[in-house]
């Protein structure tokens, strides 16, 4: 029923947003654009252009200055706080600096978006496993981010992201850290997901990457969007 | 069980909270002594006013003269003194103490030596006023007086309602004071939970942003202020324990009717024994107030 709803509606839409920290001038400047369900978007762009700015509104981390944000049919602006966390809940986000949490095993940092849509211990130990061996972290599963590599950490980011089926994928920079043919494993995996129905975006400057899956960019230069 | 609920954040390992039960300890000994203190008062009062209120005594001091005559005469004024307080309005009842019963009252003074016999003691009336009628008890000291010798009354009321006023007095500052412990104890968790937030912001920035609400992450800080300030309060009653009962088992063996009933009713144990549970759900709810009054900072 959930995901019938999103497909008839956009599952992210942007009307002249606008962000601007302290008296400085705007990071991002009248962004619009619309997101349909099951579309798998890269969003790109050189540094400092505001990709990281545009994805912290995208997970609810920020409010705009000026502008409309509707997530999912409901306008964030007019959301009660109470029903934010359940917004959040569908929406899955890898952070560019994993945010993996050190004194928790790579099963329990996994784990942890089931945990707070309040999943039992037993769907926890069907799931959580199987997805750490399909990113072929299976021998790794107890062991603590600070005693994995950078591209495991980023391994561990993104099925932590991906385990509770979220309607809305962000990824920044999802492949920094690896080589090319687990990039593309991973990639695979956002894309196996993406045919599934989720939404996808993902923040990269890896040309190679965008070129190679051909999915619509959304390009941004100072602050605005531009078209791909 | 609460002290066995998985948490996401690294509490067990805080330094931030590891001192709690070592100042939740001396807060619950004291809201203990101060609360014991409370209901013994409490019962003292009680007793107090059950006793002695709503009854006057007369004293007629023994007549002069040689013993046989002396008895006689004092007799007679007792006989007297009753006539006129049963002719008196608002006095239910008026009882002359006999012999017997007015060498036990000095026995634990005087012992139980046949000279007590002998001795021209004074005779006494025990009266007991009626509820809904009041008694002019000036008047009625006067026209004793006028009418028999050496007769006086001895009003405790007054005696009794300043040493109720004094007892009550200690009663409501003893009740400030677990107030204010409460108060204290309350604040320090809410600091110390905020510290402990400042701590650990990065893990539950984290939980907040994959959507865990509030209550997700209140409740672990509850969960752990619960736990620790149960820990402390536990050490606290234990210390305190002891010292109650001793109070109680010194009364005892003092036998005095005066002192008998400074020992801890029942009702009152009750609400010494709950105090660590008290202090952990004051803990508990405070660090909930915390961690809510924060995250509402956030988006």
């Amino acid at each position: 029923m959930r995901r019938e709803a999103a497909d008839r509606a956009n599952v992210v839409q942007f009307d002249g947003v606008g962000v601007r920290y302290g008296p400085g001038p705007e990071i991002l400047q009248d962004i619009s654009f619309a997101l349909q369900a099951a579309s798998f978007h890269f969003l790109t762009g050189p540094s400092g252009a505001g990709k990281s700015s545009l994805m912290r509104l995208m997970y609810l981390a920020q409010r705009p200055t000026r502008g409309r944000i509707v997530l999912f049919g409901c306008d964030v602006a007019q959301a009660k706080r109470y029903e934010l966390p359940a917004l959040r809940r569908r929406v899955g986000v890898v952070f560019q600096d994993f945010r993996l949490l050190d004194h928790l095993s790579a099963l329990d940092n996994v784990a942890l978006p089931l945990r707070v849509a309040g999943a039992s211990e037993e769907e926890i130990q069907k799931y959580v496993p199987d997805l750490l061996n399909w990113v072929g972290l299976a021998e790794h599963i107890h062991s603590k981010p600070p005693t994995l590599s950078g591209g495991q950490k980023q391994r561990v980011a993104i099925a932590r992201a991906v385990i509770g089926r979220p309607d809305l994928l962000l990824a920044d920079e999802p492949t920094g850290n690896v080589d090319d043919h687990i990039a593309m494993r991973l990639m695979y995996l956002l894309d196996e997901l993406n045919k599934l129905g989720t939404t996808v975006i993902v923040a990269t400057h890896n040309e190679h990457l965008v070129s190679r899956l051909h999915h619509p960019r959304l390009r941004l230069e100072n602050g605005r969007l531009r078209a791909g | 069980m609460i002290f066995d609920r998985r948490s996401d954040l690294p509490l067990k390992d805080d330094a931030t909270s590891r001192f709690l039960p070592w100042l939740v300890a001396p807060m619950v000994f004291l809201s203990a002594v101060a609360l014991a203190g409370v209901f013994i008062l409490n019962t003292l009062i009680n007793r107090w006013d059950r006793d002695v209120s709503g009854t006057l005594t007369i004293e007629i001091a023994a007549a002069p003269g040689e013993a046989g005559e002396s008895a006689e005469r004092t007799r007679r004024y007792v006989e007297t003194a009753l006539a006129l307080l049963k002719g008196t309005p608002g006095i239910a009842e008026a009882r002359a103490l006999t012999q017997e019963q007015l060498v036990a009252l000095l026995a634990p003074w005087l012992g139980n030596s046949d000279l007590l016999k002998e001795l021209p003691l004074p005779a006494l009336i025990d009266v007991t006023l009626k509820a809904d009628t009041p008694v002019d008890l000036d008047a009625l000291s006067r026209k004793l007086a006028q009418t028999v010798p050496g007769a006086s009354l001895d009003d405790h009321r007054i005696w009794l309602a300043r040493l109720i006023g004094l007892s009550r007095s200690i009663e409501w500052l003893a009740v400030g004071i677990v107030l204010l412990i409460g108060g204290a104890t309350s604040a320090t968790v809410f600091y110390a939970t905020r510290t402990g937030m400042a701590v650990h912001r990065e893990v539950i920035e984290v939980l907040h942003l994959i959507g865990a609400p509030d209550g997700y992450i209140g409740r672990q800080f509850a969960d752990r202020a619960f736990t620790l300030a149960l820990r402390g309060g536990i050490i606290g009653l234990a210390l305190n324990v002891p010292i109650l009962a001793a109070i109680g088992i010194g009364t005892n063996r003092l036998q005095g009717g005066f002192l008998a009933e400074l020992t801890l009713p029942w009702i009152g144990w009750a609400a010494v024994l709950l105090l660590p549970l008290a202090a952990a759900t004051v803990a508990m709810l405070t660090a909930r107030l915390a961690v809510h009054q924060t995250l509402a900072r956030l988006l």
